[in-house]
């Protein structure tokens, strides 16, 4: 690891400025590996991994812990829930109103990381988690654009098992790993973030950038910025909801497929499907070409077959992820399937 | 006051830097905050070899060590404090030998920078036993059940083991087999194991 400097910030307000103040001391440019040379520490579960591994290489961090009691509060409304981006995984997964009206959240929770790993990382840093691609997690790769811009992808004709066939470049394949995320894609959520101009809310599935020629730059928050809230509006959909994922081992493993299902439903028919897919994309993924399939029609196994076939119709497949074209349109049917069946 | 800041640094003894108090390190701070405002440019950062005074409550006994902000908790507590009963495995948060209990919580000391840490309480296998030496009821029962072979991972499952029955996961063997999936035994000792936990969160009242 590099030496780094570390200060703690008692408000989102001082931990934005202290973070704007380093990146202006040290020249605000994107010089390591492509990010800023100040970072946010939360959790700390992803961040001191790649610090380790130096993937990432940050001059200074600037810790969030003090913000757990005054920005980890989880709210439920009859409009929807308002989450403090520093809760915890194993806090929002536990929490019994989540559990029973927004099953898809719980469940894409619990079943991400170990319950340690759920202890310590936030909301927040769980959405900015960053790709599980081993060339980007191994330096003795040079190859890597997300790591090291301009360089190439080793990915592309390398063993790329675990990579994307959905939303990928020809710069950066890499998936994007977490769970959590496509509940929120699916569910429509929006974020607030506070940073060097002040707050603005930005819709969730705006959050991640699609790689093309700078998968070095992975969201659009911009430098400063800090995620304080993630709202998730109610609706007739997120009782009868659920996260399917689908593993190489059954516990304590990343996705290789997997799909966030929302159905609002009445007599049968489907009013409105939501879709989120993971494991397979470069960012979380909404899948609209589906829904649209489904939305005014029963729900059968045909045309969950359909609706899947028609979430991966661009799909392109390297040389050893061409079974993720299969495996994620399977993860789907099953989870609509499932999803009818669910009491609403 | 930079300036100083960063020779003192610089040229302070480690036996030296112990002596400067928590409030010079928090002024820094406030003096580093302050600069968001205006004079960016003239509030250079902190010597980053500089170490930081730390503070951290293991077992109930205070210890204050001086440490670079790289250190984990793990580290902190093997070479700083001496406590050595908790692992190093992977160092990258897969195996769960380093779990420590952070207020409370289970933990990876691994992945956790000991200056971030705070005041919090840190408790490891050390810490489990009463004063007598009557083992924390988790302990006996990896000792009844033979959940071991080599022992290296055992300090971690036994503090993840009692995280998993406090937060009320212990109810079936196949929901201790899901909670507990974040510590590797590559003795395969799994089977009596999940026989340990089921056995102490009888005895732990959970």
């Amino acid at each position: 690891m590099e030496p780094f400097t570390y200060e703690r910030a008692s408000t989102p307000e001082l931990a934005s400025g202290s973070l704007e103040s380093a990146l202006a001391r040290m020249g605000n440019e994107r010089t390591v590996q492509g990010r800023w040379p100040a970072e946010y520490l939360a959790g700390g579960t992803t961040l001191i991994d790649l610090m380790k591994l130096e993937v990432m290489r940050p001059r200074h961090l600037v810790d969030l812990g003090e913000l757990r009691e005054t920005h980890g509060s989880i709210k439920v409304g009859v409009d929807g829930l308002k989450i403090g981006a520093l809760a915890t995984m194993a806090q929002t997964a536990e929490h019994p109103d989540i559990a029973r009206n927004y099953p898809v959240i719980a469940q894409s929770l619990v079943l991400a990381a170990s319950a340690q790993l759920r202890n310590m990382a936030t909301l927040g840093g769980n959405v900015l988690q960053r790709t599980r691609c081993n060339y980007f997690r191994d330096v003795s790769w040079q190859a890597c654009n997300k790591r090291n811009p301009g360089s190439g992808c080793a990915a592309l004709e390398g063993v790329n098992r675990l990579h994307a066939v959905l939303g990928g470049s020809q710069d950066c394949i890499a998936t994007y790993p977490g769970d959590f995320a496509q509940a929120l894609t699916a569910l429509d959520a929006t974020i607030e973030v506070l940073g060097p101009n002040g707050t603005r809310t930005m819709a969730f599935v705006d959050v991640h950038r699609m790689p093309g020629t700078t998968p070095n730059i992975e969201t659009n928050l911009a430098p400063g910025e800090v995620i304080t809230v993630f709202n998730v509006p109610a609706g007739p959909w997120t009782r009868r909801s659920l996260y399917l994922k689908i593993r190489d081992r059954q516990s304590y493993e990343f996705a290789l497929a997997s799909a966030a299902v929302a159905l609002d439903m009445a007599d049968g028919v489907v009013r409105g499907a939501r879709i989120a897919l993971g494991g397979v994309a470069t960012v979380p993924w909404r899948a609209r070409e589906s829904e649209a399939m489904l939305a005014g029609k029963s729900l059968d196994e045909q045309g969950a077959k359909a609706a899947a076939r028609a979430a991966f119709a661009d799909a392109k497949a390297r040389e050893h992820n061409a079974y993720k074209i299969a495996l994620g349109q399977e993860t789907l049917v099953r989870a609509l399937l499932q999803a009818a069946t669910m009491e609403a | 006051m930079p300036e100083s800041d960063n020779s003192r640094g610089a040229a302070l003894s480690r036996r030296k830097f112990l002596g400067v108090s928590a409030s010079t390190a928090a002024l820094s701070l406030v003096g580093d905050a302050a600069g968001a405002s205006g004079s960016a440019q003239e509030a250079p950062l902190r010597d980053p070899r500089a170490l930081m005074d730390t503070v951290l409550k293991v077992n109930g006994v205070r210890h204050q060590v001086a440490l670079d902000e790289r250190t984990t908790l793990l580290d902190a507590l093997r070479d700083h404090v001496g406590l050595t009963g908790s692992k190093k495995g992977c160092d990258h948060g897969q195996c769960g030998a380093c779990t420590v209990h952070v207020a409370g919580r289970r933990t990876l000391s691994c992945l956790t920078l000991a200056v971030a840490v705070g005041g919090a309480e840190v408790t490891t296998i050390e810490g489990l036993s009463k004063a007598d030496g009557a083992l924390h009821p988790m302990q006996q029962a990896f000792i009844d059940n033979d959940a071991f072979q080599c022992g290296y991972c055992t300090p971690g499952q036994i503090m993840s083991a009692i995280g998993c029955v406090k937060e009320g996961h212990a109810r079936s063997d196949d929901e201790i087999r899901e909670y507990m999936s974040g510590n590797l035994c590559r003795c395969a000792a799994y089977p009596n194991i999940v026989a340990a936990v089921s056995q102490a969160k009888n005895s732990m009242g959970g």
